[in-house]
């Protein structure tokens, strides 16, 4: 359950290597959840689930491929049988080379499939769970990328507006369920998968973006931007006439 | 947190909770918790059962889902009151028997629970128990204080005590800080039947554990006067005031707390005797204003009720140091010297200080009292369930040793473990 103060109790992190799931899971340490780390097997779902163990987590593993959508079904329920899922994050993505992934026919394909199909198969499933349960929150790692698409990096910004728009829809749909969704909408994260790359104005953390998430889902929020100034840029960005916008330097 | 909640007569309960689905049942009573003890995410609330009362000499039988409230109506004009009396009136039998509560009167005649000569409890086998201290005594003491997790219950029998008025003589004392108030508690408590103190926990420096103690006795007849001898029993009437909805966070800071001790506390005579109140006004004061917990805003607030054996009473000196130090104001805090723990496997009380306080849910608070569960427990100390929202299964544990006791009970009249809530998900009950 989560508690009153916004805490859960097990966690299922599906994407569970990135930086920004295990900050997230780091940020709920003091409640001492149940981590389910859902990931494809190799040294860097051993080296995180060691992390976590380190950390005093009691950690699940499961073998997770976000292409794979005929397996999400079992893998979901699989999960869901130990114990309730309290929060689920749906952390994985993957942002490839930007003009590779509008000129190359199987890298774009693959960034769609992994990006919003794998986000729409996972949500479909976790969506099943929670309104059995009654209670359960999904947090939605969407990106302002998606929030108005981008010449820069548009395959990757227009699956995350996909799976931002499917996320925010499937909180409308899951509410009289009593179960929630976070859709979480950070700017430029410095981790690992955006290394090399320019960072942005007004770049964050993967901690910084695993507390909007705890401070998200403690309340109760829908759709939270990190850092919290990014929504009135965006929002102005978006009304933009596009000869502007394409100068902008974006 | 969504749940299907149903209202059945009494001879149809076994079969509804035969029935209850994969998430299971529990029963509510008027949902006054402050946690979620009666709530069940997915599966099936049994909302109160009602029926009829009568008395049986000196004793009154009343159907589970029937509120103190209409309890207390029925029984005030016939000259009888109950021994125990929690700070609301809008709480059930039931409910009152399952978080087995405590009133002003602890430290003379227990819970509620001591109250009970009887109880008829259905489990999920369909079968109806006859349950009470010598009638299956392992299934009334995992029933007492067993929030609802072993049954539920139809209707009880409860011990009453004759009352001459609906008045209550009071003496206020007030206390500059909380060393001289546990200090008059010790030496002068079990004089009176009614004690409780309320101190000042948000205030800095000095004022800071500043108290107001009231300790009372039912009224006899020669001690109204002219108006009121014209109506002994004036019976509790319905809230007057209510709380708007749509409050926003922040009413509740800790600057109109602070605002809010300091008037309570100067409002309170220095000493002063033989005050008449009335048992609702003395009893219930909050129930005169109905919905009040809206007034802490959408992020609202948790309770937090911690008891410590009487050798442990720095912990409750550390508890208010902390949580001030913190920033953590408390509108109303609580002080009760409790008297000894009764048989109920997961009761609360335990002979000792027990401190109920209402905290504004806030960033830090979290912590604070997960640190405090540990110093609670570790001195053999525990929290209330009935008001708990946010402990984990680990301090539970640590706080409730019979709870394997619980457990053998619960493998007894539900296997299946077709009773369920929230609170027992929380806390891998």
């Amino acid at each position: 359950m989560i508690d009153a103060l916004g805490r859960p109790q097990s966690l299922l992190l599906l994407g569970g290597t990135s930086e920004i799931a295990l900050a997230v899971a780091r940020a709920w340490s003091d409640a001492h959840p149940v981590v389910t780390v859902a990931a494809r097997p190799g040294s860097r779902r051993d080296d995180a689930v060691a992390g976590l163990r380190a950390e005093g987590f009691e950690v699940e593993v499961h073998d997770f491929d976000a292409e794979a959508t005929d397996t999400h079904p079992a893998l979901i329920e699989a999960v869901a049988s130990t114990r309730d899922i309290d929060v689920a994050l749906v952390a994985f993505g993957v942002l490839g080379d930007e003009e590779e992934a509008w000129t190359d026919h199987a890298a774009a394909v693959r960034l769609a499939q992994v990006n919003y199909t794998g986000a729409v198969s996972v949500g479909v499933c976790l969506a099943e769970v929670l309104r059995r349960q009654g209670h359960g929150t999904i947090v939605a790692l969407s990106s302002v990328a998606g929030e108005r698409v981008r010449r820069s990096n548009f395959v990757y910004g227009s699956s995350k507006a996909g799976m931002d728009g499917f996320y925010l829809g499937l909180g409308e749909a899951l509410r009289e369920y009593g179960a929630r969704v976070l859709v979480v909408r950070p700017g430029f994260v410095h981790t690992k998968m955006t290394k090399g790359r320019e960072p942005a104005p007004m770049s964050v953390s993967a901690d910084q973006v695993a507390e909007a998430v705890v401070r998200g889902v403690a309340g109760r929020a829908e759709l939270v931007w990190v850092p919290p100034l990014l929504r009135g840029v965006m929002s102005g960005l978006r009304h933009v006439p596009r000869p502007l916008f394409r100068r902008l330097p974006l | 947190m969504v749940s299907r909640a149903l209202t059945v007569d009494a001879d149809q309960v076994a079969e509804t909770v035969r029935s209850a689905g994969p998430r299971g049942l529990v029963a509510r009573g008027l949902g006054r918790s402050y946690g979620d003890a009666a709530q069940n995410a997915g599966g099936t609330v049994l909302l109160p059962i009602s029926g009829e009362t009568r008395m049986d000499g000196e004793d009154v039988v009343v159907s589970a889902g029937t509120s103190l409230h209409d309890l207390m109506r029925y029984l005030l004009p016939r000259g009888r009151f109950l021994p125990v009396t929690p700070g609301t009136r809008y709480v059930t039998v039931g409910g009152a028997i399952a978080c087995d509560v405590h009133g002003k009167s602890h430290h003379r005649v227990g819970t509620f629970g001591a109250t009970v000569v009887s109880a008829d409890l259905v489990t999920p086998d369909g079968e109806t128990h006859r349950i009470g201290p010598t009638q299956d005594p392992e299934l009334f003491w995992a029933t007492v204080g067993g929030m609802g997790l072993t049954g539920v219950l139809l209707r009880a029998t409860l011990r009453t005590i004759p009352v001459e008025t609906g008045w209550v003589r009071v003496d206020t004392e007030r206390f500059g800080d909380l060393g001289s108030l546990t200090a008059a508690m010790r030496e002068s408590d079990d004089a009176w039947t009614y004690s409780v103190a309320w101190v000042d926990t948000v205030s800095r420096g000095r004022a800071l554990g500043r108290s107001v103690l009231s300790r009372g006795e039912h009224a006899l007849v020669g001690d109204l006067d002219g108006r009121r001898a014209r109506t002994p029993y004036p019976l509790p009437g319905e809230p007057r005031l209510a709380a708007p909805s749509g409050v926003p966070d922040g009413l509740v800071s800790r600057a109109s707390v602070r605002a809010f001790n300091g008037l309570w506390f100067h409002k309170a005579p220095r000493h002063r005797e033989g005050e008449l109140q009335s048992l609702a006004s003395f009893f219930h004061p909050l129930d005169g204003v109905g919905d009040w917990n809206r007034l802490y805003g959408p992020s609202g607030f948790v309770q937090y009720q911690l008891v410590v054996p009487d050798a442990a009473e720095e912990v409750v000196h550390n508890a208010v140091r902390r949580l001030a130090a913190g920033g953590h104001a408390s509108f109303l805090a609580v002080l009760k010297r409790f008297g000894p723990a009764n048989q109920g496997l997961l009761s609360f009380p335990v002979a000792g200080w027990t401190l109920a306080l209402d905290l504004p849910a806030r960033p830090g608070l979290a912590s604070v009292l997960d640190d405090l569960d540990a110093r609670v427990a570790e001195v053999g100390g525990r929290v209330y369930l009935a008001k708990d929202a946010r402990l984990s299964a680990r301090s539970f544990a640590a706080m409730y040793p019979r709870a394997d006791e619980f457990a053998r009970v619960r493998d007894r009249v539900d296997p299946g473990r077709i009773l369920a809530s929230d609170l027992a998900r929380r806390l891998g009950l």
